[in-house]
């Protein structure tokens, strides 16, 4: 049975607070330069861009699509079986790792560009980790068919 | 160094001195690097060289936006910093970069982000890739490879056949690990590691080591063996996260460092009888062939399919059967090297009759870093 507890817990740092608070908040954020426009990721108080260190946290859409992946056959204790690790393309720009869930776990149901959306998961008191499902699922959950 | 030849145009300290609970380590980093730029009146743009301990240059570069041709991760203790001056003036008479950045940072008091155990947690990589089940370079390293075939029509098959190209290779090698013939139904029917990688697609582990000595052209002359002559360099780092790599198809490092070892080396790809691409995963030689430009994006797969890099083709490529046959200790660049050197002086098991120039082209991390050693057996 996966055990959770076996997944390494992100440790905040004073620029990448402002992210964790949001994914507790239900919210994935990003940031933007106010000079330049740039949205980036992972965070920093400046931009990766231009340097201008004006910048703004923004919320981002959640919505994005499964940019690349494998499907990593080792087994880990915090996962049942063979699991994705993938990288999304955000709809803002950046990209960022995760897995895809709700889901089975084969290339058949991981087809690249296909439209992802983030879902939370409570880890501890101060940490959620955002993961992203196929957006099939919650436009099916919207539709009353429920979740699969 | 040349007394008066380089000179320091920019100095500045961290905004704050003392106690600092609200910057993690690398933040001390950046926040004097943007006032020493500012002090300078230069942009980060204007930087090509990054030097730095106690965090690496890859995280110091990429964190600032920087895509450097120079980096020195030399880390010697306290005095580090010293030595990045010294190997920075060096390095700008060699014209290997032109602006180089030298960072410290340390948050020696408050410990915020701080290298060790606890700092791996606060690395931007352990919030943003530890949690969702990594486990070292086989599920990481492949990552990138999907987008690849989706953007260029590459198969599996064809991912396949480096393997067994690499392998007819190590069956000459009688210090190869694996020598029995493979084909490519072998290398997709064993064990799966990360799909789309079999075990045949990653890399061996084993035991070994190697060393070089080097010295200045006039003096090689002197020693026993038929010096080999280093005509042309390159290194480049990109990021130490693979989630962002700049493009999940190629690789900047790789490209960076390649074009620059070419042009020291003022050689065309046509003038290259040999070449090593650090193999790690099956997927490093379609890489490597792409970005040091040795075929055009998407055909590097057709390359190898056509036997190219095989026995009796126009570039033999990693003729020692390479990572994935010869050996891996874990740091192979050295084997690669060695390879290269063997060669240049004609020795090697599976020799390229008449070669004169072999590039020897590593990876560090996973697409994090890239250095480039261009050889001759003949001085330019």
């Amino acid at each position: 049975m996966a055990d959770k507890s076996k997944i390494p817990l992100p440790q905040p740092t004073p620029e990448t607070q402002h992210f964790w608070d949001g994914a507790k908040a239900g919210e994935l954020r990003l940031q933007q330069c106010n000079d330049c426009s740039a949205v980036y990721f992972p965070p920093r108080p400046f931009c990766p861009t231009c340097g201008h260190r004006e910048v703004s946290v923004i919320r981002a859409s959640g919505k994005g699509k499964l940019y690349s992946y494998i499907i990593n056959h080792r087994p880990h204790p915090a996962f049942d079986g063979p699991y994705s690790i993938a990288v999304v393309e955000l709809d803002e720009g950046p990209r960022m790792m995760t897995n895809i869930v709700n889901t089975p776990q084969a290339p058949e149901s991981l087809t690249l560009d296909m439209p992802v959306v983030v879902t939370f998961e409570s880890m501890s008191d101060d940490i959620s980790l955002p993961y992203f499902e196929p957006a099939a699922n919650q436009s099916a959950s919207a539709n009353g068919e429920g979740k699969s | 160094m040349k007394p008066g030849s380089v000179a320091i145009v920019g100095a500045a300290e961290t905004t704050e001195l003392g106690k600092i609970p609200g910057m993690s380590q690398i933040q001390l980093h950046a926040d004097a690097a943007l006032n020493a730029i500012a002090d300078a009146g230069l942009k980060i743009t204007d930087i090509d060289g990054v030097a730095t301990a106690g965090e690496s240059p890859t995280a110091i570069a990429h964190y600032l936006g920087i895509t450097p041709k120079w980096v020195d991760g030399t880390a010697v203790g306290g005095c580090s910093f010293m030595l990045h001056v010294r190997h920075a003036a060096a390095a700008i008479n060699e014209g290997l970069c032109e602006t180089v950045l030298i960072t410290h940072g340390e948050s020696g008091r408050s410990g915020v982000g701080r290298g060790g155990f606890r700092g791996a947690a606060a690395s931007l990589q352990g919030q943003f890739e530890a949690p969702y089940g990594i486990m070292g370079p086989p599920s990481l390293f492949t990552i990138p490879f999907l987008r690849y075939m989706k953007e260029t029509g590459m198969t599996l098959e064809q991912l396949a056949m480096v393997s067994v190209v690499q392998r007819e290779w190590a069956a000459l090698n009688p210090r190869a690990s694996f020598r029995d013939p493979l084909t490519i139904d072998d290398v997709l029917n064993e064990r799966m590691i990360a799909w789309p990688f079999t075990k045949l697609q990653c890399c061996l582990v084993t035991d070994g080591g190697g060393a070089l000595i080097l010295t200045s052209a006039e003096r090689a002359q002197d020693f026993p063996q038929k010096p080999v002559y280093i005509i042309g360099t390159g290194e480049s780092v990109e990021t130490p996260m693979i989630s962002q790599m700049e493009d999940f198809t190629t690789s900047k490092a790789f490209r960076v460092s390649g074009a620059k070892a070419f042009a020291e080396a003022g050689i065309s790809h046509d003038d290259v009888d040999h070449l090593m691409i650090y193999d790690a995963f099956a997927h490093l030689p379609i890489y490597g062939l792409e970005d040091l430009g040795f075929c055009e994006r998407g055909e590097a797969a057709d390359f190898i399919w056509e036997r190219n890099t095989a026995i009796g083709g126009k570039l033999p490529v990693n003729t020692n059967g390479g990572g994935l046959s010869y050996m891996h200790s874990g740091m192979y660049g050295m084997y690669a090297l060695q390879e290269s050197v063997r060669q240049m002086r004609g020795t090697a098991p599976a020799q390229v009759e008449g070669a004169k120039i072999s590039v020897c082209h590593g990876v560090g991390g996973m697409f994090a870093a890239s250095g480039t050693v261009i050889m001759s057996n003949e001085q330019p």
